[in-house]
């Protein structure tokens, strides 16, 4: 165990070796964010749409007491998209959908023996390969959860209001009432932390696929399973010293 | 020319290379031949900086490689071309994308340059009509000439190619073998190929050692190898019937 995350740091460490020209990484980069940032988007906004629309509903639910006003839904299902569900679960189906493409793409050129191909030519792989996809990670993941956090609170709305729940005005004051932007700010930082780990992680677990077709499944398996492990120990931990 | 000297690898305790040294010289085709498991690829890999042998040096026309600062070895890797077993083409690119890959990444050289350069090397391998195409959407043959293509494409002094034939039809591998014949005759390059192809021994191989359980069993030139009394180098040879009724016929066994 200390000896595998001894290597992903040394291999952390290998992504800021030589690098190459300026304007190759930045094409790497534009290439990976789209795919890593602008071919997500759909399962993003459908799984937020979905969680807010359950979120609200079930929050109602359990909200009988009639002291309670019924706006309070609205402040909740925001307070949980913004504070949790939205960083928190978007970037765990990220990690399935991300981080399972990056190792399969990187164990697979393992395999067929591209990356040692770009070794013998002389360019640092890890650092042409993964550090463009770490940053797009970093730089679309926050994008997203935005993106999500904003279908989740409007999927809470289409929710209430169309199933009669609340109303639309009491749904409006309670998304306005007791607001602390700082939450945002929070929101912001968990994908930019969890890009950053799925990105490496998966990167990690590809690019040293030794082996054939099952183990780069295996390679695959582990990365989402990796990541998602360490997603819930960062977002513990970044409640703890952030909130 | 190249230099290995007293490459000795191995793996978990098991010896792969076992005190291999030989000398390489450039206009020439050197091959290394021997079955199955027998450290050939290992070889390769150590002459060309992807495996470090626990001892022994390489030298690129006396540089050591693996003892040399990072600026010298890479530009030891600059000078080298090395041609895959499966090409090892970049899957996200096209033929022509590929090819000009080093240009991209290793030159300053202007877009038209580079596109000269890539139609030159194309047009050498016989394929400028399948540039646009993906790796994907060729043939075993085709990919290993790309591989050819973008080996060469930086003018290299040394190429090396990892069992060249290998999944091919015999027209194929020969096609590939000539190839590889006049690239090296014509731009004077040091080539080093790993193969069990007898028929490639025999055609384009001018300098030929054999490797046995990771020894340098025999070492010579191609005409020699047919009349060696090295038992496991004659085993290797004549498996193939062809071969072995041929010796028969001529009176050389």
């Amino acid at each position: 165990m200390m000896s595998v995350i001894g290597k992903y740091f040394i291999f952390l460490g290998s992504l800021f070796g030589k690098g190459e020209k300026l304007s190759v990484y930045w094409r790497r980069f534009m290439e990976e964010s789209v795919g890593i940032g602008v071919s997500s988007i759909f399962i993003v906004a459908i799984v937020s749409t979905f969680i807010g629309a359950v979120s609200c509903i079930q929050t109602a639910y359990n909200l009988v007491s009639p002291i309670i006003p019924v706006s309070t839904v609205a402040l909740i299902v925001r307070d949980m998209q913004i504070l949790e569900l939205a960083p928190t679960i978007t970037c765990i189906v990220l990690a399935g959908k991300v981080g399972s493409n990056i190792a399969s793409e990187l164990g697979t050129m393992r395999i067929t023996e591209q990356i040692d191909a770009l070794e013998v030519m002389g360019i640092n792989s890890s650092s042409y390969l993964v550090l463009p996809k770490v940053l797009a990670a970093m730089f679309t993941f926050p994008m997203l959860v935005i993106l999500a956090a904003f279908l989740g609170i409007f999927g809470g709305y289409l929710a209430g209001t169309l199933t009669g729940v609340i109303t639309e005005r009491d749904y409006l004051y309670g998304i306005r009432d007791s607001f602390v932007p700082y939450n945002l700010f929070f929101m912001c930082i968990k994908p930019f932390v969890f890009g950053f780990l799925i990105a490496t992680i998966s990167s990690y677990q590809g690019f040293f696929t030794q082996g054939g077709a099952l183990e780069v499944g295996k390679s695959s398996t582990q990365a989402v399973t990796n990541s998602c492990i360490s997603i819930l120990v960062a977002d513990y931990l970044l409640a703890q010293l952030l909130l | 020319m190249i230099e290995i000297k007293d490459i000795n690898k191995a793996f978990n305790g098991k010896a792969v290379l076992k005190g291999i040294s030989s000398t390489f010289r450039e206009g020439e085709i050197n091959l290394i031949i021997g079955g199955s498991g027998t450290g050939k690829s290992v070889l390769l890999k150590c002459m060309i900086g992807l495996i470090k042998p626990d001892q022994g040096s390489v030298l690129y026309n006396d540089r050591d490689f693996y003892n040399s600062d990072k600026d010298t070895r890479q530009a030891i890797r600059r000078e080298m071309g090395v041609l895959f077993q499966g090409g090892a083409l970049f899957d996200s690119q096209t033929v022509e994308e590929n090819v000009r890959f080093p240009l991209d990444m290793l030159t300053d050289l202007s877009a038209g340059e580079k596109k000269e350069r890539v139609e030159f090397c194309l047009q050498r391998v016989g394929l400028e009509a399948a540039g646009k195409r993906m790796p994907s959407e060729i043939s075993g043959g085709m990919k290993k000439r790309v591989g050819i293509a973008r080996a060469i494409v930086m003018n290299p002094k040394y190429l090396f190619c990892d069992e060249p034939n290998s999944g091919l039809d015999p027209l194929t591998s020969v096609k590939i073998d000539e190839l590889i014949k006049e690239i090296t005759e014509e731009y004077k390059i040091t080539t080093i190929i790993i193969t069990h192809d007898m028929n490639s021994v025999m055609e384009i191989g001018q300098n030929v050692m054999f490797l046995y359980q990771g020894d340098k069993l025999w070492e010579g030139i191609n005409t020699d190898i047919t009349k060696t009394t090295v038992p496991e180098l004659n085993e290797f040879i004549f498996a193939n019937k062809l071969l072995r009724d041929a010796a028969k016929e001529n009176g050389s066994k």
